[in-house]
């Protein structure tokens, strides 16, 4: 047993702090009605610290509360899909080694989605806060499909560059978009029967590696993930798949 | 304005005239050209509109119709067909789009078509003047609670009436302008939707009802508020000319135009993308519609240190085509941005050595300075705090759009109170910083005289390099944002026309007239 609870100053404190807007005017009756929504939420002892009108209709909150839920840390179940990364020249040794040939990685991101920032931070040459791109590794062939692209499109793609992996990056969230495009995508994949033929990793600020099996995926990358994250977790699994056959 | 930076005077010069060099031979190009989206545009401004039960826009239903005779031009169809049927535009939208094809009918003499062309461009030459002389006659009653520079803010919910709430409430806050946000993917429809609507993914359809609603929103807040608060939406994608006729009818003040955009970053064809934003431009032109170019999308997939001249160079060449289009500097919001990863030893003097020579360079020009957005992180008070150093370099370098950044950039579109708490932010530094350029001189071989001076020698070092390979080359082999485009590649070429010599589009010698491109046969000799 461990049991833990949020730290302010003082062990065991349960200290929060929060901020919020309710959809109405401003003034002394709306701090209370924020104080009192804090207490509703379960917390104890809250504290509007400071509240001003974003509109007519409308007035933000920070509140700090103190909570007295805890959680047994011990008893947290939790898995990351690579525990511990590998270099860049350690991921090329690896396949150099194990697959004897270059490894094919394509990616995309998908549906709807605009942004090319996850893709690029991952696969771009240039990488991410100097962390290179799977561009850059010599024993990957990396190709980036950029952004907007239909689900039936890569797929499509990954067939024809006979690919090891795809990668799909997913920025927006809003009304749960990526959710469907990733559930969409999974559907294509089993009605074609490629479950199998491929690795399948996605990311986005949003996705967690929970997320990404619940959907069928092998495996979620969320905030803060290198192009060195992915490579190990595509080669290892490969690694793995290969040895069950 | 007092210049501190030491730049040279020739260099920037020989820069202008490299871009003029440059943007010559694609506008030989333009000239020869037009598209699709431009004879839409053409439509739209002699009165089509609407769309059929299907939702398929009466322009596009036009022009579908009429395809082979694009290189004609399809004005004279769309006004034959006026006189011929002896309606109003309203009534003959209503037949298109029941049904009626326009294609089949007989052509009237040419000379009743050219009068009847005069009637309707007086009735949008009227409608234009109104707009601009409002806009003008509000400004000047506000004036005097003008901030500078202005704060920019985007909502992006989705549904025009939430839409409506946000850019309200940001308003009274102390927002000057509000873009809304296109829906991820309007860029690559080859039509614009019609009607209001409150369906859209990471942000609102640009549909000239969503305009008007928006507009009326915001000028009832300007009343109440006592400034001119400005609306912007997005004049890109492969209907540019269209949102752009659109927005010069309902009084848009800003638009986000950019002459390589759409290439580098949608897979636009590159044939088609240049002819568009000329036409485009020269309607925003004529409506005073300031426009905001994208070079700030650079840095987000280049880095903005190694390739801050290709933000430059980019400016010079967006300026130039703006000024073939008739656009004077006082309506050229050239972009950039403050991008730099936040680990760079003195990063901040780099920054602040770029936007100064932004400034200095373009003196006139309403510059659009973009916040932090590659390096935002789930840290949202260390992203608070970034806000806080580019709010800072904002002021203190005399930008005049600040598109503030939002503490939640990474994470969603904004919540009430994260513009809220932007617009309080910006507020607190333009008020503090006040004065600050004045006090300040820059070292000789100092941080931030080397890099402006460092930065506009490499600007023209490129400049020269794609005015010897030409344009069309220099973004095949990648030199904008590290992005490659062949020429003939990218969506919508299939849309692009050689003039026939009876070419005829009354809109287009209206537009040129008004901005006096008739007579100047090379604006920048």
């Amino acid at each position: 047993m461990n049991i833990v609870k949020a730290y302010g100053d003082t062990l065991n404190d349960g200290a929060i702090q929060l901020s919020f807007t309710l959809p109405i005017p401003f003034g002394g009756k709306a701090k209370e009605a924020a104080r009192l929504f804090v207490l509703k939420m379960g917390f104890k002892h809250a504290d509007i610290v400071h509240s001003a009108p974003l509109s007519d209709d409308f007035t933000f909150f920070v509140a700090y509360a103190k909570t007295e839920n805890s959680i047994d840390y011990d008893e947290v179940e939790y898995t990351e899909a690579v525990d511990k990364a590998m270099s860049m020249d350690e991921v090329n040794a690896f396949i150099k080694q194990n697959f004897k040939r270059k490894i094919t990685i394509i990616g995309a991101c998908t549906g709807f989605d605009a942004h090319t920032v996850g893709i690029d931070a991952i696969m771009n040459m240039k990488g991410y806060n100097h962390h290179f791109g799977l561009e850059r590794y010599p024993m990957v062939e990396a190709l980036n499909l950029g952004a907007q692209v239909p689900n039936e499109k890569l797929i499509e793609q990954a067939k024809k560059v006979n690919a090891d992996a795809i990668i799909i990056s997913q920025i927006v969230t809003q009304k749960d978009a990526h959710i469907k495009n990733l559930t969409n995508f999974i559907e294509l994949i089993e009605a074609e029967k490629l479950r199998e033929r491929f690795v399948f990793v996605i990311g986005g600020p949003r996705i967690s590696n929970k997320l990404a099996i619940e959907l069928g995926f092998d495996a979620g990358f969320g905030p803060g993930t290198y192009a060195e994250d992915v490579a190990t977790f595509i080669v290892k699994k490969m690694y793995e798949k290969m040895i069950e056959k | 304005m007092n210049k501190k930076l030491g730049l040279s005077k020739s260099k920037i010069n020989k820069s202008r005239q490299l871009a003029s060099k440059i943007t010559g031979k694609i506008q030989n190009y333009i000239d020869s050209h037009t598209t699709i989206t431009v004879e839409r545009a053409t439509l739209r401004l002699l009165g089509a509109d609407g769309a059929n039960s299907e939702g398929i826009p009466v322009p596009n239903l036009i022009a579908d119709s009429l395809i082979d005779k694009c290189p004609f031009g399809l004005a004279r169809y769309y006004i034959n067909a006026l006189i011929k049927t002896g309606q109003e535009p309203e009534e003959l939208n209503s037949q298109i789009s029941k049904g009626l094809d326009i294609s089949k009918i007989d052509l009237a003499d040419p000379k009743a078509i050219e009068k009847k062309a005069g009637e309707l461009l007086n009735l949008f030459d009227a409608r234009l003047n109104a707009n601009v002389s409002y806009r003008k006659a509000k400004i000047k009653e506000f004036e005097k609670n003008e901030k500078n520079p202005w704060i920019y803010v985007i909502v992006a919910t989705g549904n025009i009436y939430e839409d409506v709430k946000q850019a309200k409430a940001a308003a009274m806050e102390g927002a000057d302008i509000v873009a809304v946000i296109r829906t991820t993917a309007q860029s690559l429809l080859d039509y614009v939707p019609y009607g209001a609507t409150t369906e859209g993914f990471g942000g609102t359809y640009a549909t000239q009802e969503n305009f008007r609603i928006m507009r009326k929103a915001l000028d009832e807040v300007s009343e109440k508020e006592k400034r001119y608060i400005r609306l912007v939406n997005y004049c890109s994608g492969l209907c540019m000319p269209e949102i752009a006729a659109m927005g010069a009818i309902e009084r848009l003040d800003m638009m986000l135009n950019d002459s390589m955009y759409g290439i580098l970053f949608r897979d636009i064809n590159m044939y088609r993308t240049f002819t568009d934003q000329f036409f485009s431009r020269m309607i925003n032109a004529s409506a005073d519609i300031i426009i905001n170019t994208g070079e700030d999308n650079y840095l987000t997939t280049s880095d903005a240190v190694e390739k801050a001249h290709t933000v430059l160079a980019s400016q010079f060449l967006n300026e130039s085509f703006a000024h073939r289009a008739g656009m004077r500097d006082e309506l050229l919001g050239l972009g950039h941005a403050f991008e730099m990863n936040p680990e760079i030893k003195s990063g901040f003097l780099l920054e602040f050595a770029q936007a100064l020579m932004a400034r200095e360079i373009f003196e006139n020009h309403p510059l659009k300075y973009m916040p932090p957005t590659k390096f935002m992180t789930g840290n949202i008070f260390k992203g608070y705090a970034m806000n806080t150093m580019f709010n800072f370099v904002t002021k203190a370098t005399n930008q005049k759009i600040e598109l503030l950044g939002m503490l939640t950039e990474a994470i969603h579109t904004p919540y009430l109170q994260d513009r809220a708490l932007a617009i309080e932010n910006a507020l607190y530094v333009h008020n503090n910083v006040e004065g600050f350029l004045d006090e300040v001189e820059f070292k000789k071989n100092g941080i931030i005289k080397n890099r402006a001076n460092q930065v506009l020698d490499e600007t023209l070092e490129m400049l020269k390099e794609v005015n010897k390979i030409g344009l069309f080359k220099a973004i095949e082999i990648g030199m904008f944002a590290d992005i490659k485009r062949p020429p003939e590649g990218g969506k919508g070429f299939d849309g692009v026309f050689e003039k026939d010599e009876n070419y005829y589009n009354p809109v287009e010698i209206y537009l040129k007239s008004r901005l006096g491109l008739l007579e100047k046969k090379d604006i920048e000799k």
